[in-house]
């Protein structure tokens, strides 16, 4: 054990003379791995950087809320079935409600209506088109997940007594509004002027494909008013225990399927959703495209790898004659075999420990030219891509120092 | 001429019996040794001569536990090494056999205290001692003043003085010498074979290969080897004459 301890402090220090000695050598052997640990760090922050957006997109929608809707949230190949589907009228909320209400041991919460549209939105001369228009009740900010920068959602009298008032996303808000506060300015949405009372906090992309802060807010009786032809309804319904999401789900059903009035022998006819089915649904795609990426990129540790298997080659031929001698004095198999490891992971260590610092800088320097890419450094990462430097070490320096251990004492001392 | 100390013989250290050793080149067969039988004691002080490819290195390597031979039997202080694997090999040479190369083998980067100190790492000694022992036996070959010098800062005659101390750094029953001054001239060559002549007094037991006469003469005993047999040994005449020392 002691003799191991010494054989193996004795390696490193070979392996760094050896290193020194050869650095020209050593730089460019190590780059092949430099540039494979850049690339596999990278794109590792940019996978993390996926998740975690995805993660926070996903929390949109709440663990705790379902979605009655006409299409389910997953690809269908029998889309026909699904398309002459009756509308999810807002109407439903009510009857629902009632239910749950009767239910003594319901798993249902509350029942919200609500109903959207696209359309722009005015404020003197500034105009944003492709503004999601929504309106709801006063209890859909307990489905909701979001803050307020400024101002409050309305209540429930403005939302029965169909006040003309709204709340507004980020954008909404930042794109007309650049210098004042909007709050108590009136918007104007196919030239019906809105008391804008409050002001959504930032809330992103949905997975970076659209914003979540186009959107204005309303109380359902104004929307209907002026919106409700062309309009999509939803109900989202609040879930007492997100533990039993399951339950939950079956007596919605039920309950829908009562207010639809199905027989028992037709087969539903809306979906409802949830975020942990959409997460299935996208999590199978986010996977391929992290398998996809990290393959792509561990092929240029790959190429990193073969380089140092080569250069360990060249030195075990070199110092045959060395090998000879060491095995002369007493080293055995195991002894050259570990030298020779260590110096081809000792080289991957540099090759690692340079390529960390090359992706530290360049996330940096991305993160801060553009704040909203997706790319995440970690300690983990650090610890991840310095274990890969070791493995890639160990992978390529076992064929040469397999070879280099097994010599034959008097061959490698005739060696010239 | 030195031949005036004569320590008498210690138990048998190296016992081999009809060792040959067969080289296979493609269609050819070298027979390198083709028999050879001899008993080395300890406090020997041992000449081989012969003619080039008369086997004398081939005969070394055995001797080393560098080489197994083709058949013959071989004991080293009682114990069979042609039934020994690699790791017992290398443990033997590591412990119980100095050598001293012609072209001195010594690791180029590196001091030489550290190449003195490499027997002692396999051996796991541990650093202090392996540092206080190296530069110990550098002093003892006259070297105190060279402990971090790299070779190709060293003489040639140094540079075998380093290769000694290593070869004696481990304490071993034996040093094996292949041409030890081959590779320098006759007066540095002088004063390598004055060191073997100081160890050998001090109580070390010597082989050593080598083509010329002059250093053959240091040594106690000679053995002539000819196509792989030996021709002659005066092993005989050395006992005679330690047996008369004693009566
Ligand atoms: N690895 C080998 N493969 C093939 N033949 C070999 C090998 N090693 C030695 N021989 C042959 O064995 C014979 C003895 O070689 P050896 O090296 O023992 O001679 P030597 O007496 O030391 O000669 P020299 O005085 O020139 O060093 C020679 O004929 C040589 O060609
Ligand atoms: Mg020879």
């Amino acid at each position: 054990m002691k003799r191991f301890v010494y054989e193996v402090s004795e390696s490193w220090k070979i392996a760094v003379t050896q290193m020194r000695s050869n650095k020209t050598r050593s730089i460019l052997t190590a780059l092949g791995v430099i540039i494979g640990i850049v690339a596999v760090t990278l794109m590792g922050t940019a996978i993390t950087g996926i998740q975690i957006g995805f993660d926070k997109s996903m929390a949109v929608f709440g663990d705790d809320v379902l979605y009655v809707e006409q299409w389910p949230w997953k690809q269908v190949d029998d889309w026909w079935n699904y398309r002459d589907r009756k509308k999810i009228k807002t109407e439903y909320a009510e009857p629902i409600n009632r239910m749950i209400a009767a239910a003594p041991n319901s798993n249902l919460l509350e029942a919200v209506p609500t109903s959207s549209l696209i359309r722009s939105v005015k404020y003197g001369d500034s105009e944003v088109s492709n503004i999601l228009i929504r309106g709801t009740v006063s209890d859909y900010i307990i489905t909701s997940t979001f803050d307020f920068k400024e101002g409050r959602f309305f209540n429930e009298l403005e939302s029965r007594g169909g006040a003309n008032v709204c709340v507004i996303g980020y954008d909404v808000a930042d794109a007309l509004f650049p210098s004042e506060s909007p709050i108590d300015k009136s918007v104007l949405i196919s030239g019906q002027p809105f008391k804008v009372i409050g002001v959504i906090s930032r809330q992103g992309s949905f997975l970076g494909l659209f914003s979540l802060d186009a959107i204005v807010v309303m109380p359902l009786p104004v929307f209907q008013k002026y919106f409700s032809a062309k309009s999509e309804s939803d109900i989202l319904v609040k879930v007492k225990d997100k533990t039993k999401l399951a339950e939950a789900r079956d007596e919605l059903t039920g309950l829908m399927r009562r207010v639809r009035g199905l027989p028992p022998e037709k087969k539903d006819d809306f979906s409802i959703n949830e975020q942990q089915a959409l997460k299935s649904t996208l999590d199978p795609i986010k996977n391929s495209i992290a398998i996809a990426g990290l393959f792509v990129t561990g092929l240029s540790l790959f190429v990193g790898a073969i380089g140092i298997m080569n250069i360990t080659f060249v030195s075990v031929k070199e110092r045959t004659k060395e090998i000879g001698t060491r095995k002369a004095l007493g080293a055995r198999r195991r002894t050259i075999l570990l030298q020779f490891l260590i110096e081809s992971t000792a080289l991957c260590l540099l090759g690692g420990f340079i390529g960390l610092t090359f992706a530290y800088l360049m996330c940096f320097g991305i993160g801060k030219t553009f704040p909203s890419f997706p790319i995440h450094f970690s300690f983990n990462l650090v610890m991840v891509s310095m274990i890969v430097s070791i493995l890639t070490g160990l992978f390529s320096g076992f064929a040469p120092a397999w070879s280099a251990s097994r010599l034959d004492p008097v061959t490698a001392l005739r060696y010239e | 001429m030195n031949a005036d100390v004569i320590r008498p013989l210690g138990p048998i250290i190296i016992d081999i019996a009809n060792i040959t050793k067969d080289y296979v080149m493609g269609e050819e067969v070298v027979h390198a040794l083709r028999g050879v039988s001899l008993q080395i004691h300890s406090n020997e002080y041992i000449a081989i001569m012969g003619p080039s490819g008369s086997g004398k290195s081939t005969l070394m390597n055995m001797l080393g536990c560098l080489d197994t031979p083709t058949s013959g039997h071989y004991e080293f202080n009682g114990r069979n090494v042609s039934a020994m694997n690699d790791d017992e090999l290398a443990a033997i040479r590591n412990r119980e056999i100095g050598f001293v190369f012609q072209t001195f083998n010594l690791l180029p980067r590196a001091s030489s205290l550290r190449n003195v100190e490499l027997p002692l790492i396999y051996a796991g000694v541990d650093p202090e001692t392996r540092e206080e022992r190296a530069a110990q036996v550098l002093r003892d070959v006259g070297l105190g003043d060279r402990l971090d010098h790299k070779p190709n800062e060293l003489s040639g005659g140094q540079r075998q003085r380093v290769a000694i101390a290593r070869a004696l750094v481990n304490d071993p029953s034996i040093i094996l010498a292949d041409e030890p001054t081959g590779n320098l001239d006759s007066k540095t060559g002088q004063e390598i074979m004055a060191l073997f002549e100081n160890l050998y007094q001090r109580g070390h037991t010597i082989i050593l290969v080598t083509h010329e006469p002059y250093i053959a003469r240091h040594a106690r005993r000679t053995v002539h080897l000819r196509d792989g047999l030996i021709e002659s040994d005066d092993g005989a005449v050395v006992r005679e004459l330690e047996s008369l020392a004693l009566t």
